[in-house]
């Protein structure tokens, strides 16, 4: 994942000049969020309340079989049963839960440490940056699937270990993205006007520097989201994530192939993957939408 | 006994250490300036006037600068403080406007908080007398609707008004010395008018000490009191505003004066040039630095360096020629000129 991700480091690593308001006239905004936006939003929307609520929602319960094996989408089972009967629709819901563990909490926590050393190493320089570069190097060449295998492996498959691995498998990117950007903006004039207004160091890093980055660093946040949430399907299909039956998207895609191979029983595979496909796809979209919101803004400065 | 000038800058040394060598950015540069007056350094790109006014302020980053000579303000030396110790300096005493307004603010600040920063930070003002200050230093600097300003963004203003705005901050812990780094450079020229103007009134009202730095001799002309003109890292004229255009010395300042358009001038005047490009700062010529470009050099000029010297009939008013503008050998060198050049139209 590292290695997809440290190649998207050159495109969105660009120095975020903008502002948070714009005053842009209604007609542009009405084009601007279209349904393109909305329709994306809303999806995930419902997949973030549903997976956060699923312990209070009246769902069937995920890991017992409650009907026949294989059953087709019906108003008893939502999104029917899987290859043991248990029901699809709470399972989909359950295993949300997972990939949002692993979209937000090892993506943010990638975005605060990898932030603050590349916003560090770009500002101050010196040995830290050659530290800092030797250690992004180091772990940008190594291959993160086997890095996650080592970690997981080695800590064992609890969704925690999972979150903690991916995470680390993140940092470098962003690390490089908030060095890079910090680079370009210390060198801006802005910062020489401060300092030559008296401003310390710390206040120029947090005041100057720091709003100018994070908006490129959240920008590029989302295609990790995106990415990550990939990633831990990856390993729940090879049976390395969170182990079963605690459902996880590719888990279950994997539990859906025996049924699609042997019985042509297709929805047992296919429903996590559409779920986890416009899952995917809406976050990118989003994504774009704001890069494209960034870019506008830059072009007007 | 004078009393001793504000600003004594002597022989100031910046040097760049890089990959190809030291560069000489800066090459043993002398200059007063008393309270309340303007300066003028007037040179082309890579003569060192910006290098000069970031050094004399302390500004320049990194471990690759080397500076020695001495900067006295007020009395106090300041070559050799540490970075905290020129902190106190800065805003409060010295205060820089940058060349490009489009550069020199942050464009997810609003223009109430850039303002106000200094005011709060370094004058720790309260939050809310900050923001009444910086609405009445956005209305001296000639801002319309200035409350409403505050809450806008950069990018939110015109160009012109976004360097009225980089005066303001600039003019906020109110400076005793103001630097103007190229302040109309990145401006409309119908706009540039307006900011000298607003710089020149302010540097009056506030009785403040200012060094304008410009590649136009025009911009400084009515707005100064002297000028400084540089070359490859060295002042090589120095004079009262008045006496420097009435009475050129150096026959550098005499090709810039030239290569400005005259309005008597016809249509498609080919305007003057000087050829060639200033001198590598890194292995500067043995002579006049400028003497390979000069029209007028002779053979004394290309081996020894003229030192900077005062006008025998003007006092006050430095030069760093062996022939200048008007002497004897300079006059032979014009007539030369004209001769070779008539012989090669006769041909």
């Amino acid at each position: 994942m590292a290695a997809l991700v440290g190649d998207q480091t050159g495109v969105v690593g660009k120095a975020g000049e903008t502002a948070t308001t714009v005053s842009a006239t209604p007609k542009q905004t009405g084009r601007k969020h279209g349904i393109g936006l909305w329709l994306p939003v809303a999806w995930i929307s419902v997949i973030v309340v549903g997976s956060m609520l699923a312990p209070w929602l009246p769902l069937k319960p995920n890991g017992k079989t409650l009907g026949k094996a294989g059953l087709m989408p019906s108003t008893k089972f939502w999104l029917g049963t899987d290859q043991i009967g248990r029901d699809i629709f709470s399972r989909v819901l359950w295993g949300g839960r997972v990939a949002l563990a692993v979209g937000v909490v090892s993506v943010i926590s990638a975005m605060v440490v990898g932030g603050a050393l590349g916003l560090f190493a770009g500002f101050y320089r010196g040995r830290l940056e050659a530290v800092l570069n030797t250690i992004v190097n180091t772990l940008l060449a190594f291959p993160a699937l086997v890095l996650v295998l080592a970690i997981t492996a080695f800590l064992g498959h609890n969704l925690w270990n999972i979150v903690t691995a991916i995470a680390i498998v993140a940092i470098p990117a962003f690390a490089r993205i908030a060095y890079a950007n910090t680079l370009t903006v210390s060198q801006r004039e802005y910062v020489l006007a401060a300092r030559s207004l008296g401003a310390k160091n710390s206040r120029i890093l947090f005041r100057e520097i720091l709003p100018n980055v994070v908006l490129p660093l959240s920008a590029f946040a989302l295609v990790v989201t995106a990415v990550a949430i990939v990633a831990e399907a990856g390993l729940a299909f090879l049976g390395l994530s969170i182990q079963r039956p605690k459902p996880s998207w590719g888990s279950m895609i994997d539990d859906g192939r025996k049924l699609l191979v042997g019985k042509g029983i297709w929805h047992v595979t296919f429903i996590p993957i559409g779920v986890m496909f416009l899952t995917v796809l809406s976050i990118n979209l989003i994504g774009d939408r704001l890069q494209s919101i960034i870019d506008g803004r830059d072009a007007k400065i | 006994m004078t009393p001793e000038p504000f600003l004594v800058v002597q022989d100031l040394k910046t040097h760049f250490k890089t990959g190809a060598g030291v560069v000489r950015a800066v090459d043993g540069v002398s200059f007063t300036l008393d309270r309340g007056r303007a300066l003028g350094i007037v040179g082309e790109s890579g003569s060192g006037k910006s290098v000069l006014s970031r050094s004399i302020m302390g500004l320049l980053p990194g471990n690759n600068v080397m500076r020695s000579g001495s900067v006295k303000l007020d009395g106090h030396e300041l070559m050799g403080l540490s970075r905290s110790e020129m902190r106190s300096y800065w805003g409060q005493t010295m205060a820089m406007v940058f060349q490009d307004p489009m550069t020199s603010l942050n464009p997810v600040m609003k223009i109430g908080k850039q303002v106000g920063e200094g005011l709060r930070r370094t004058l720790g003002m309260s939050k809310q007398d900050s923001i009444e200050t910086a609405e009445r230093l956005l209305a001296d600097v000639g801002i319309p609707e200035p409350a409403r300003r505050l809450n806008e963004y950069p990018h939110q203003l015109s160009g012109g008004m976004r360097q009225r705005v980089t005066i303001a901050t600039a003019l906020s812990c109110g400076p005793s010395l103001l630097f103007a780094d190229e302040p109309t450079t990145a401006l409309d020229v119908t706009v540039q008018a307006q900011i000298l103007d607003l710089l020149a009134a302010q540097q009056h009202d506030r009785n403040m000490s200012m060094i304008l730095v410009t590649h136009d001799l025009g911009v400084v002309a009515g707005r100064t009191d002297e000028i400084a003109v540089m070359y490859a890292g060295q002042i090589v004229e120095r004079a009262p505003t008045a006496s420097l255009f009435a009475n050129m010395k150096m026959p550098y300042t005499e090709a810039l004066m030239k290569s400005i358009p005259k309005l008597t001038d016809k249509a498609h005047t080919r305007l003057d040039s000087v050829g060639g490009r200033p001198p590598n700062l890194i292995s500067p010529p043995a002579g006049c630095r400028f003497a390979p470009r000069c029209p007028y050099a002779s053979e004394r000029c290309l081996a020894e360096q003229p030192p900077l010297v005062e006008a025998v009939e003007t006092p006050g008013h430095y030069f760093r020629c062996w022939y200048p503008v008007g002497s004897p050998e300079y006059i032979q060198a014009v007539h030369r000129r004209e001769s070779l050049a008539a012989l090669a139209g006769g041909s």
